[in-house]
């Protein structure tokens, strides 16, 4: 298949999964099936990585300006706007397409060859609604929610890196951190955490609902889920970049 | 009662099948049976719109089937039950939710009444008290058992199984194949079974297709078969020396 009907296959999936639901309620409840599978499960390594990162981009900062002519607080600042503008909404994102993507592609990609999907068509159900909607709509609910909560854990490793190794002292690390604050960063990462949710869901669940063949090709699906999710958030961090900070 | 007119179905220059047309009747159980790869499982998938057929025309109660919108078709499905070679259930599902699924989706029924419904046909399938179990704790048969409970819990008026046999024990397998016959005379449903088990064949086959090549070769009842003169048939049927002292017992 050529891109060009990737794409259109692509369009066409996400308009029936888009379809009128059959009856909301379960639609409603598999929406809180994964928000929890998709969002709560995926707090603890975001949890982790940003804290170690936000550690890491302190650090970094504080050893890339060793210069008497700077302020420490300096650090502070570098350190917010890194996690802010891209860390948070950009990385985050590339790490949840490997595990949120490969996961719903393995799920669907399994489903798909035992023939779950075909049972659910064989009842009458939109099975790209049933299965690809609460999907989609769970992760663009959450997204923001982990997109802040690794800001805000990003920070704290930055602090806690910063004090221990000696590099920036706690008053010179919080006015840094609210020197020149511009707000509207927030918002720029937050609709950046939305569109990326829906391009990791909806790419994933693509490769995985039309997965033909038996395991080997399921493993495959997750595999190519992961890498075009990567690649389609990198093109997209690019684009909104330019419309929303131009 | 199902017709299926002409059907001709092609995946790119590959010719699957080829001009097939028969007529399945209600209350009865009707057999496509044939070699890997003859076929049968796409002439099913085209019965039940998995796949559109090239050519030709399917109707359901004098209905084209073919020719509706998917709206249209998924009311219609609405009506089907289908058993699949591997079961299908859903694997996040309990065997409740799993058989309650259809009720959910498509009814307005109480708690209730889902319930007395879905332990109804857990009981007609000798799975009584099994509710709470899931798809991975089933042994095959089971699993079956659930999909045919799954199938039958709105009262389907078509039934179609694909290959019910594989993978189970003769004695499982009667089993099957009796229920199915059993519920399809309770429900007076119209069922289609894809086997090549001739087991089933012999048991349960009230009407017979044969698919050979894509193509309908021969068309008959389990008693016919015995004394049909048909080559290819009977390689097929009779392929082992018990079947083939059997047919001369008989004969």
């Amino acid at each position: 298949m050529t891109l060009l009907q990737h794409i259109g296959r692509y369009g066409l999936l996400i308009a029936r999964a888009f379809a009128r639901p059959e009856k909301y309620r379960m639609y409603y409840i598999r929406l809180i099936r994964e928000i929890e599978a998709l969002g709560l499960n995926s707090t603890g390594i975001v949890a982790i990585i940003s804290f170690f990162m936000g550690a890491v981009i302190t650090i970094q900062t504080a050893y890339n300006t060793e210069n008497p002519l700077y302020p420490t607080y300096l650090i502070g600042l570098a350190a917010r706007d890194s996690i802010l503008l891209e860390f948070s909404s950009t990385i985050v994102a590339l790490i949840l397409a490997g595990k949120v993507g490969s996961s719903i592609a393995s799920e669907l990609g399994t489903m798909r060859v035992t023939e779950q999907i075909d049972a659910l068509e064989i009842m009458g159900v939109n099975s790209a609604g049933y299965l690809i909607l609460p999907k989609i709509a769970a992760l663009m609910i959450m997204a923001p929610f982990l997109s802040m909560l690794s800001m805000i854990i990003g920070l704290f490793g930055g602090w806690i890196a910063g004090v221990s190794v000696g590099v920036v002292s706690t008053p010179d690390y919080v006015y840094g951190i609210q020197y020149a604050f511009i707000p509207y960063y927030i918002i720029y990462s937050l609709i950046k955490s939305v569109v990326f949710a829906f391009i990791i869901t909806s790419v994933s669940s693509y490769h995985g609902y039309y997965t033909s063949g038996g395991s080997l090709e399921v493993g495959r699906a997750s595999t190519l889920a992961v890498v075009h999710s990567s690649v389609v958030i990198l093109l997209f961090n690019l684009i909104l970049t330019q419309l929303l900070l131009s | 009662m199902i017709e299926v007119r002409n059907i001709s179905k092609s995946f790119g220059d590959e010719h699957v099948l080829h001009d097939i047309s028969v007529s399945f009747d209600r209350g009865r159980t009707n057999l496509i049976i044939g070699r890997s790869g003859s076929g049968k499982t796409v002439l099913l998938k085209c019965i039940v719109g998995l796949l559109e057929p090239t050519g030709g025309d399917i109707l359901y109660d004098g209905e084209s089937f073919t020719a509706m919108d998917i709206k249209q078709k998924k009311k219609v499905r609405q009506k089907f039950g289908m058993l699949f070679q591997g079961a299908a259930l859903f694997d996040s599902l309990s065997v409740e939710e799993n058989v309650r699924f259809k009720l959910d989706m498509f009814t307005g029924m109480s708690s209730r009444e889902k319930k007395e419904r879905v332990d109804f046909c857990l009981r007609r399938v000798d799975l009584e008290g099994k509710n709470e179990l899931f798809p991975a704790e089933l042994s095959g048969g089971m699993k079956k058992r659930v999909a045919i409970a799954r199938a039958i819990v709105l009262n389907p008026q078509y039934l179609f199984c694909d290959e019910p046999n594989s993978g189970l024990d003769p004695q499982t397998a009667i089993l099957i194949d009796q229920l199915i016959k059993d519920i399809t005379e309770e429900f007076n449903m119209t069922t289609i079974v894809n086997t090549h088990d001739i087991n089933s064949v012999m048991e349960i086959g009230e009407k017979v297709v044969y698919i050979l090549d894509g193509r309908k070769w021969w068309e008959g009842s389990n008693t016919d078969i015995l004394k049909a003169e048909n080559k290819e048939l009977n390689e097929f049927v009779f392929a082992t020396r018990l079947v083939r002292q059997l047919r001369k017992d008989e004969i």
